[in-house]
């Protein structure tokens, strides 16, 4: 079923403030088991010149994730959550995000094609601070396969 | 999760074609577990086995974010500058059994081009049973001064 191409361009209201804490990055390094002291000790993460831990490089997926899924819920667009699958990922890196950092994510909807029985959306999220400075751009390919062709 | 690196001696001068101390990974079920808590990514079909079979998976499969995760660990474990950019495919996926082995992920990197701004692309690979299950996952690191 073809996603409704009038949500193209559409940007959704800024989501609530995610306080980054100390705990939930080391939490996520140990998730991805990266060692590096910068994702634990504030003393190291200070002498390679960040103002507190820093978050490891896709960090920022748990806003992203929340953020999509508001908008891939909406029933409007008209998207099979069930038969959605992650096509593709792009990090755009402007500051690094460190603890206490309260991150606002403002979504867009970037483009929708579709292609061979599949339907790709592309969701764009501006990830700053509350105060307007940014911190990542995230750009996520979703990919909704046809109901027809999954169940042939 | 278990694994193993290779130091490469410390050197600051980046060239094309310079090879990053490659990493071996395996993912058990309890790593996705802990992934999934971390990462609040909790979609069935990277813990439920009756799931992943009614969606028509042979298994449980690995998050995509997580093997994305864990091919930028080659990169941040080199330390020659701080990321720019990081793109990634997902192509083909990491299934991961209820055993003690799990699924071995072997991550690579590799200079493609330093650019005229002084950033330099680092071409990555993540290969699950010997094939690529990331489709041209890129990094761009800008080195440090």
């Amino acid at each position: 079923m073809a996603l409704d191409q009038s949500f193209v361009g559409r940007t959704y209201p800024p989501s609530p403030v995610y306080e980054v804490s100390r705990a939930k990055i080391l939490e996520f390094a140990e998730a991805i088991g990266d060692p590096n002291p910068v994702y634990r000790d504030p003393e190291a993460a200070r002498a390679a010149g960040y103002p507190d831990v820093v978050a490891p490089p896709t960090f920022t997926t748990i806003v992203n994730l929340a953020a999509i899924n508001t908008i891939v819920s909406d029933p409007e667009l008209g998207l099979d959550y069930s038969r959605m699958v992650h096509g593709d990922q792009s990090f755009t890196y402007h500051q690094p995000v460190v603890a206490g950092d309260r991150l606002v994510v403002t979504s867009s909807v970037e483009s929708i094609m579709r292609r061979v029985g599949n339907d790709f959306i592309t969701l764009r999220a501006e990830i700053g601070t509350e105060s307007g400075e940014p911190r990542v751009t995230a750009k996520a390919q979703l990919v909704v396969r046809d109901a027809e062709e999954a169940d042939a | 999760m278990t694994e193993s690196t290779e130091n490469a001696e410390a050197k600051t001068e980046i060239a094309v074609g310079d090879v990053l101390p490659p990493l071996e990974v395996r993912i058990s079920r309890a790593d996705l577990v802990r992934y999934a808590g971390a990462a609040l990514d909790f979609n069935p079909i990277h813990w439920n086995e009756a799931f992943a079979h009614e969606v028509g998976l042979p298994d449980v499969i690995a998050h995509g974010m997580l093997t994305m995760a864990l091919a930028g660990r080659v990169v941040t474990a080199w330390g020659m500058g701080e990321l720019v950019e990081y793109y990634s495919r997902f192509t083909r996926p990491v299934v991961v059994p209820n055993d003690d082995k799990g699924a071995l992920l072997e991550l690579t990197g590799k200079v493609g081009e330093i650019r005229a701004d002084g950033t330099v692309r680092v071409d990555l690979t993540a290969k699950f049973d010997g094939k690529a299950v990331l489709g041209k996952p890129v990094a761009v690191v800008r080195p440090r001064p």
